[in-house]
């Protein structure tokens, strides 16, 4: 009797929507990478769960072949600030090894998780061993790192890497796994079932990886 | 109503839609281009007739929504800060003339230089020109503004300045929508005289000017945009502008702002606001995003008052964008850092794109050059700057749009010949036209590289005005059909370019060679939407 109480109150408390969340997330790559993807699909999601949501994306100069990065901040609360403050972000999610460490002031020493692809993106003459790149991100206490251009290839398509990153990083957005593959649904629609599927299962890829490399 | 997630510069175009827009005129620019590709996009815009179009330059595009408006329609021009500048002697005369139907002129700032030749803060040209201005601090703001901007315009026959800077225009919120209204019917000024800028009708149109400036004062009061917000320590008080409030908010999330604040989003700023604030504290925090415009006012030449703190003191970084830690740093605040940036970490600029044409001109312009010292290369505005960058270190100025031809003349009549100047297809329509007909008409032996990727690359491909008739203009404006010379920009031409650059470098008299391929971007772009296209015939077919 007593278990079932104990069921009722919670779902109680999730319809009243008095759960409180705030994630800053950094995503960051190289122009032309696919972060504002990431960026649309966990904005899609956080809409959907009636959460308020600022974006702020890098247009323009450094979009050809530069550091790309997108402060989004998802929040129950009003949120004031396009720019998340330094040491302040939840999450750095990075499609290319390197370009995770570009942002480490941005990270929360505190709880902040870094998800990050092992990836390189060489179009530099001086891009740094990957080794003394990964040594950098394993210093760190709470990471997950990835091969997530294999794991796309094994679900059917390279293409689908930067979705094999959002879902590793999907265990720490604080939104719900329906809600994040309802966007990619949406997102891809248009473009076929194949699509849809090859995604939600680089997603799922993605989250198990995620979860087997952390329990 | 439900809220629409809306980039701030796409906010301002649905506020525009909203209020009764009937054109928007505009050159690409970032951070402003995204305002007139959401108005050329919107289904609901075409529906209602309402003109999007890309102009040649920032000072067509004003002087085409100056006579829109002179026809009793509701007109924008949009354009990135400097390129202001280049519509500064319509905007700056639009004042005088007074507007008849709303007129807004967007201007969106770079701070940091993201995508830009400098930081020049747009507020100062809305003060040279003496007209509002509105400086929104969040999306929602900004629809608002806009269309507030509209009436105000049409209450007091004025143009008004919307000035952004770059987080604004290109960052995401929701966004919830007004009423919708209707568009102006066509109807001329009463007085048909008012545009009229005969010395004796601006004096009149100016005193009326000077006149409206306190009722422009008053309106920014009035308006709420600026409002004081009360704080029991008066220990200070802070003066947060546009989006540098956000960040002050940011550093009191979990509290309320113990300070007096006076929230500033409309200039001209009426004095009793700054009076009440100044004479109930201590000191003051001026919070501003570009130049320290209010902060030199209050603190005036002799500075000899209460201490001000700000930008032109070191309290602030003076150059640069605003974010939530330098603000918190000036409020004394302390914050939780993050971890070192490890030094592994290389920078990595922009470069150019694989197969883009501008890396095979440029290997054949290096190359026919080899033979002279080097620093003979003035060039332009447009992804081809980024040759200045290794590993093709291919040219040696860029200043603003035109400039590579006329500062190429220059230098050749001082005696660096041979001199070349590098533009693009674009640039050349909207600034580089007239320095070549000064070239020919002096014969200045100069040899201009025009690469024609037939499109707006830089800003995402829009059209390019030239398109189709680059060579009846040059042609047109004076250049010896022998020394047009039109190349392919590919690998395997790579001697054949070389040795026609060669021979036109030698010649002396203008020459201008033309690289001519698609930028991959936009063909790139192109494929997809013929792949589409096909796609759906062939099912449509195959339902039949």
């Amino acid at each position: 009797m007593p278990k079932i109480k104990c069921k009722k109150n919670l779902k109680v408390a999730n319809n009243k929507k008095t759960k409180r969340m705030k994630k800053d997330i950094i995503l960051a790559g190289v122009g032309g990478q696919g972060i504002l993807t990431i960026a649309t699909i966990i904005g899609m999601a956080a809409l959907s769960e009636d959460l308020q949501l600022k974006q702020a994306e890098v247009h323009g100069m450094s979009q050809r072949g530069g550091d790309v990065q997108s402060h989004l901040r998802i929040s129950s609360d009003p949120i004031a600030s396009d720019l998340i403050p330094e040491g302040g972000a939840d999450l750095i999610i990075s499609v290319e090894p390197m370009e995770a460490l570009r942002y480490f002031n941005m990270l929360n020493k505190k709880s902040g998780w870094l998800i990050s692809s092992i990836n390189p993106f060489k179009n530099i003459k001086d891009y740094p061993e990957l080794e003394d790149i990964l040594k950098e991100i394993w210093k760190l206490p709470r990471y997950v790192t990835l091969d997530a251009d294999k794991m796309a290839r094994e679900q059917g398509s390279i293409r689908a890497a930067n979705i094999v990153v959002l879902g590793a990083a999907s265990p720490y957005l604080g939104l719900k796994e329906s809600s994040l593959k309802e966007a990619i649904k949406t997102l891809f629609g248009k473009k076929g079932q194949d699509l849809i599927d090859l995604n939600l299962k680089a997603f799922d890829a993605g989250k198990e990886f995620s979860l087997n490399s952390n329990s | 109503m439900k809220k629409l997630l809306l980039l701030g510069d796409e906010a301002i175009a649905q506020g525009a839609i909203d209020v009764g827009l009937s054109g928007v005129f505009a050159y690409p620019g970032t951070p402003s281009t995204e305002i007139t590709e959401y108005i050329r996009a919107s289904q609901e815009a075409k529906d209602k007739g309402i003109v999007a179009e890309w102009s040649a330059n920032e000072k067509t595009a004003m002087e085409t929504a100056l006579g829109m408006s002179y026809a009793g329609k509701k007109a924008m021009v949009c354009m990135k800060h400097v390129g202001l500048n280049v519509a500064a002697d319509a905007f700056m005369n639009a004042a005088i003339t007074g507007s008849h139907g709303g007129l807004v002129v967007v201007s969106a700032d770079d701070p940091s230089m993201h995508s830009s030749q400098n930081e020049q803060d747009s507020r100062f040209f809305g003060k040279f020109a003496q007209i509002p201005v509105l400086e929104p601090s969040n999306q929602q703001e900004a629809y608002d503004m806009t269309y507030y901007s509209f009436l105000l315009s049409e209450k007091l026959g004025t143009p008004v300045l919307m000035r952004i800077t770059t987080r604004l225009a290109h960052s995401r919120s929701g966004v919830i929508r007004k009423e919708i209204l209707p568009q102006n019917n066509l109807s001329l000024p009463s007085d048909l005289k008012q545009f009229v800028l005969l010395p004796s009708i601006a004096r009149k149109q100016y005193n009326t000017l000077i006149s409206k400036q306190r009722i422009f004062e008053q309106e920014s009061t009035e308006s709420g945009h600026n409002h004081f917000i009360e704080g029991k320590d008066k220990s200070m008080g802070i003066i947060a502008c546009g989006i540098s409030y956000n960040y002050l908010l940011e550093n009191y999330t979990q509290q309320t702002i113990p300070y007096p604040v006076l929230k500033i989003s409309q200039y001209p700023v009426e004095k009793t606001l700054v009076k009440k604030l100044y004479d109930e504290v201590e000191s003051i925090l001026i919070l501003e995003e570009g130049y320290p415009i209010l902060e030199e006012l209050i603190r005036g030449l002799l500075d000899e008052g209460k201490k001000i703190k700000g930008r032109m003191d070191g309290t602030l970084p003076r150059t640069g964008e605003l974010n939530p830690n330098y603000v918190a740093k000036a409020l004394g605040m302390n914050y939780e850092e993050g971890y070192d940036i490890p030094k592994t970490l290389k920078a990595r600029p922009p470069v150019l794109c694989d197969g883009c044409s501008h890396w095979d001109s440029y290997y054949a312009l290096n190359e026919a050059l080899e033979p002279y010292s080097k620093g003979r290369v003035l060039s332009d505005i447009g992804c081809y700057t980024l040759g200045a960058l290794p590993p093709l270190n291919a040219i040696n100025s860029c200043v603003d749009m035109g400039a590579s031809i006329t500062m190429a003349i220059g230098a050749a009549e001082a005696g660096l010949v041979p001199a070349v100047a590098v533009i693009g297809d674009s640039t050349f329509t909207h600034s580089g036209m007239t320095g070549l007909l000064d070239a020919v008409n002096r014969k200045v032996p100069i040899t201009v590289m025009l690469l024609d990727n037939s499109t707006t690359a830089m800003t995402g491909g829009q059209d390019s005005p030239g398109f189709g008739h680059l060579e009846s203009i040059i042609k047109g404006l004076g250049v010896e059909e022998e020394h047009i010379r039109i190349i392919k920009p590919l690998r395997r031409h790579h001697e054949e370019n070389v040795a026609i650059i060669k021979e036109e470098i030698s010649y002396n008299g203008v020459s201008v060679v033309i690289p001519r391929r698609e930028c991959v971007q936009t063909l790139a772009k192109r494929m997809k939407l013929k792949h589409a296209k096909d796609k759906m015939q062939k099912e449509s077919q195959s339902s039949k």
